[in-house]
């Protein structure tokens, strides 16, 4: 028992931690099977490979089936095949198309070496930043305008907090070089481009906590550039979302 | 032979290229081993380093990453071994340009020693990794070592393409215009098909990557904005004033970035090649069609670059329309191992050591040639980018594959330079140990990345994440490493032992068919294919291409 339990362990540390999305066990079984698929190619070429090693004591020599390469390289192509189509279904599933109209906006902006959150507030518009304006010592590390009244209601926060069971649009972005938004257990990860805005979306549908890394060495701090998202229930979520608005309103700033 | 240092002689040239490639292989290795023991010991003090803050830490991945992949990969299967062995085997007097030859070289050891001496410069070696993305690479206070240690990275590859690019042209003119008489397309051997495709795909990817560097330094000192955007705010200013993309560098960089894969292996597959049919007494089946697939694989290594930005916020669009390119591409290099392992099925494999290590190059080849199709689909790529599965395929496919490909080669023409045999019993152990010492190290990394552990992570412990779960495999892939480096001391000592004391080589000491072998270097015609191996009739009987067809008929 032990050691089935062990091995158990073993298998479980060997692969992806748990997965907390929706799209997550479509592309879970894709992993498995493409990996099994592999292994099997790998092993079989490696006893064709010793196979032949060993022949070499046999007195006669052999020639192979002038057929089988190409027999197994049709079945090779095929299973190529398969992996490409497969696969792209799940690509054109997240990327290609958008998210939802009701889906919720967050914004993520990555800097050197910080992840930060912006929630849009009731208004559901984010205000408008400008980099002269960042000073995180001062409470705006965005560089969030003052003078744009659509900004008064954003919530910035080093947190991602997320209701379970919806569907997100994150508008990522970096303010100074490029970062890579990694969240292991969302199956997710596009880098974050200054320059650009780039969305991606996806539904978190287990509750917990998930880290977030940086993917795209972006300086010295890049190993601990790292938060955490959380997902919470729809109601936690308000009640989080409602407690921070507050804060924000009273200190006013900026 | 005694050895000139200011020679024009392609083979004392090509002795001068693989001793380069030696020394930046030695410091490449030991950077490397320093990042191992820091993963698993981060307050260990290293000799001449102390303890390894992180800018140090990604200095040295930095480091590693361009000596290996440019002086070590680059130089030493392409350029090193076609000094040593191109002209013979295509029966030509010399190389086309040997003055030429000579100055790529001498551009080549200049490049290692500026890329070198950005260790000593104030703040380092710059740390944004072999890629060097902009912002991070194009401003000075992104980072420590992206002042003058950027500067000399810059430096340092921009002469190592001119110098490619010299090496290159002699190459090519030397394959198109200096073959001798009856040497047709047909007749090459598969390591001068090699060499043609990577000459061509220098040219083309090495001058893309010199105009990159060009503009990023344009971006750095002449206030252009290239690869920066508008109001990019780097470390308290503003630093973005034009409207540059970082995107432009990713397609410039990876153009070059990933025919360069193919520049290092391509040669080795053509080895490889040659010694199965030497090693297995066979004819190459499918000569015609294992040629073209070296062609086709390096032209199609032209339009898979955006495999590698798949989510760098590329279009989703061209995402898909780069995945099935790359996919495509496992289609030749599929043809080409189901080909080597048809030879080596028929034949009677003599297991001398460089067929051990060009068996060693194909189950690495194998080995890490199938995490490709998996690293080509975006939606699993969208996880396992930049994580340490990378690692692990690229290591196995690209440098594993290509330094077994450089010690089978150094093995097999040992005898043709130094007129000694190197030692057989030294060369196995070699063998063996770095084989089971390479897998150890690089094959446990897939599960380090399927944990989700992303490259240049100076430690796996951070404000999050522990990583606890795959402590123990970062322990077993270090002293692995550690094992796969001081195997080397072996050969180093084979190499060193043989040059003055192996047994003395007789005439062709490996039965071999192609012209490098051949007693004299006289201007009769070539009549034969390169590899006339006779197996089904007599394992002692064989053609070699100095050999006239009519001495048989």
């Amino acid at each position: 028992m032990p050691l089935r339990v062990t091995l158990l362990e073993a298998v479980r540390v060997a692969w992806m931690p748990s997965n907390g999305a929706l799209h997550g066990p479509a592309l879970d079984v894709l992993m498995r099977w493409n990996l099994i698929a592999l292994c099997l190619c790998f092993l079989v070429a490696h006893v064709w490979l010793i196979a032949a090693i060993l022949r070499r004591w046999k007195s006669k020599p052999a020639t192979a089936p002038k057929a089988l390469p190409w027999l197994i390289l049709t079945a090779l192509c095929a299973m190529y095949v398969w992996m490409a189509v497969t696969s792209q279904r799940l690509w054109a599933n997240s990327r290609f198309a958008g998210p939802a109209p009701a889906a919720m906006q967050v914004e993520v902006v990555g800097e050197q070496f910080q992840w930060y959150f912006r929630y849009p507030g009731e208004d559901a518009a984010f205000g408008v930043t400008r980099p002269e304006l960042v000073n995180a010592a001062e409470g705006n590390p965005l560089g969030l305008d003052g003078r744009d009244a659509r900004g008064k209601d954003d919530v910035v926060s080093s947190v991602l907090v997320l209701p379970v069971g919806r569907e997100v649009d994150l508008r990522l972005r970096s303010l100074d070089v490029i970062h890579g938004f990694f969240i292991p257990g969302m199956r997710l990860k596009e880098n974050a481009v200054p320059g650009l805005v780039l969305h991606v979306h996806f539904t978190p549908s287990v509750i917990g906590t998930y880290p977030i890394l940086c993917s795209q060495v972006c300086g010295s701090g890049h190993a601990r550039m790292q938060a955490m998202l959380s997902v919470v229930s729809q109601a936690e979520f308000q009640a989080w979302l409602a407690a921070r608005e507050r804060t924000r309103i009273q200190e006013g700033a900026p | 032979m005694r050895l000139r240092v200011f020679t024009t002689s392609h083979r004392a040239l090509g002795i001068l290229y693989l001793l380069l490639a030696l020394v930046a292989v030695i410091a490449g290795t030991l950077l490397s081993l320093i990042m191992r023991l820091h993963r698993i010991w981060p307050d260990l003090a290293v000799p001449f380093f102390g303890t390894i803050k992180p800018e140090g830490y990604l200095a040295l991945v930095t480091m590693h990453g361009t000596l290996m992949i440019f002086f070590v990969l680059t130089t030493a299967p392409q350029i090193g071994f076609a000094n040593l062995v191109l002209p013979e085997q295509i029966g030509a007097r010399g190389m086309a340009f040997p003055r030429l030859n000579a100055a790529a070289f001498w551009l080549t050891a200049l490049a290692l020693l500026v890329l070198l001496a950005a260790f000593f410069v104030p703040q380092g070696a710059p740390i944004s990794g072999w890629t060097s993305y902009p912002p991070l690479s194009a401003v000075a206070s992104a980072g420590p070592g992206e002042g003058a240690g950027m500067d000399l990275w810059l430096a340092s590859i921009a002469i190592f393409c001119l110098a490619s690019w010299l090496g290159a042209v002699n190459m090519l003119v030397t394959i198109l215009g200096e073959r001798r008489a009856g040497m047709t397309w047909s007749r090459l051997p598969m390591t001068v098909w090699a060499w043609l495709v990577t000459s061509i795909l220098t040219l083309l990817v090495f001058s893309v990557l010199l105009a990159a560097i060009i503009l990023l330094f344009s971006d750095r000192h002449f206030g252009s904005s290239f690869f920066v955007p508008r109001g990019d705010l780097v470390n308290g200013h503003i630093v973005g004033h034009g409207d540059g993309s970082p995107l432009l560098w990713l397609h410039l960089f990876w153009f070059f970035g990933h025919p360069e894969v193919y520049i290092a292996v391509l040669p080795g597959m053509g080895l490889a090649t040659s010694l199965f049919a030497n090693f297995a007494r066979r004819r190459v089946a499918g000569y015609r069609v294992m040629a073209a697939m070296l062609v086709a694989i390096g032209l199609l290594g032209l339009v898979v670059w955006g495999h590698h930005m798949f989510v760098s916020g590329m279009n989703p669009y061209a995402g898909t329309a780069f995945a099935l390119t790359t996919m495509a591409i496992a289609v030749p290099s599929t043809v080409e191992a189901l080909g080597w392992l048809t030879i080596l099925w028929g034949g009677r494999l003599r297991l001398r050591t460089p067929m051990l290590f060009a068996l060693g190059f194909l189950s690495f080849f194998i080995a890490g040639g199938l995490t490709g199709p998996i690293l080509a689909q975006p939606a699993l790529d969208a996880y396992l980018h930049n994580t340490f599965f990378v690692v692990a395929h690229f290591h196995l496919v690209m440098a594993m594959a290509g330094v077994f490909s450089i010690f089978a080669g150094i093995y097999y023409w040992f005898p043709l330079i130094s007129g000694r045999m190197m030692n057989e019993s030294l060369g196995k152990l070699h063998f063996w140990i770095t084989l089971i010492a390479a897998y150890g190290t690089f094959f446990p990394m897939h599960f380090s990345g399927l944990a989700g552990e992303p490259r240049h992570y100076e430690r796996l412990a951070g404000p999050v994440t522990s990583f606890s779960a795959i402590a123990a495999n970062e322990r077993g892939i270090t002293f692995s490493a550690l094992l796969l480096a001081s195997a080397q001391l072996i050969f180093l000592w084979n190499i060193f032992t043989s040059v003055r004391r192996g047994r003395v080589a007789e005439a062709n000491p490996w039965e071999a068919t192609t012209l490098e072998w051949a007693p004299e270097m006289g201007r009769g015609r070539v009549e034969r294919g390169p590899y006339e191996y006779e197996i089904p009739a007599n394992e002692t009987i064989f053609h070699p291409q100095w050999e006239l067809a009519s001495k048989q008929e």
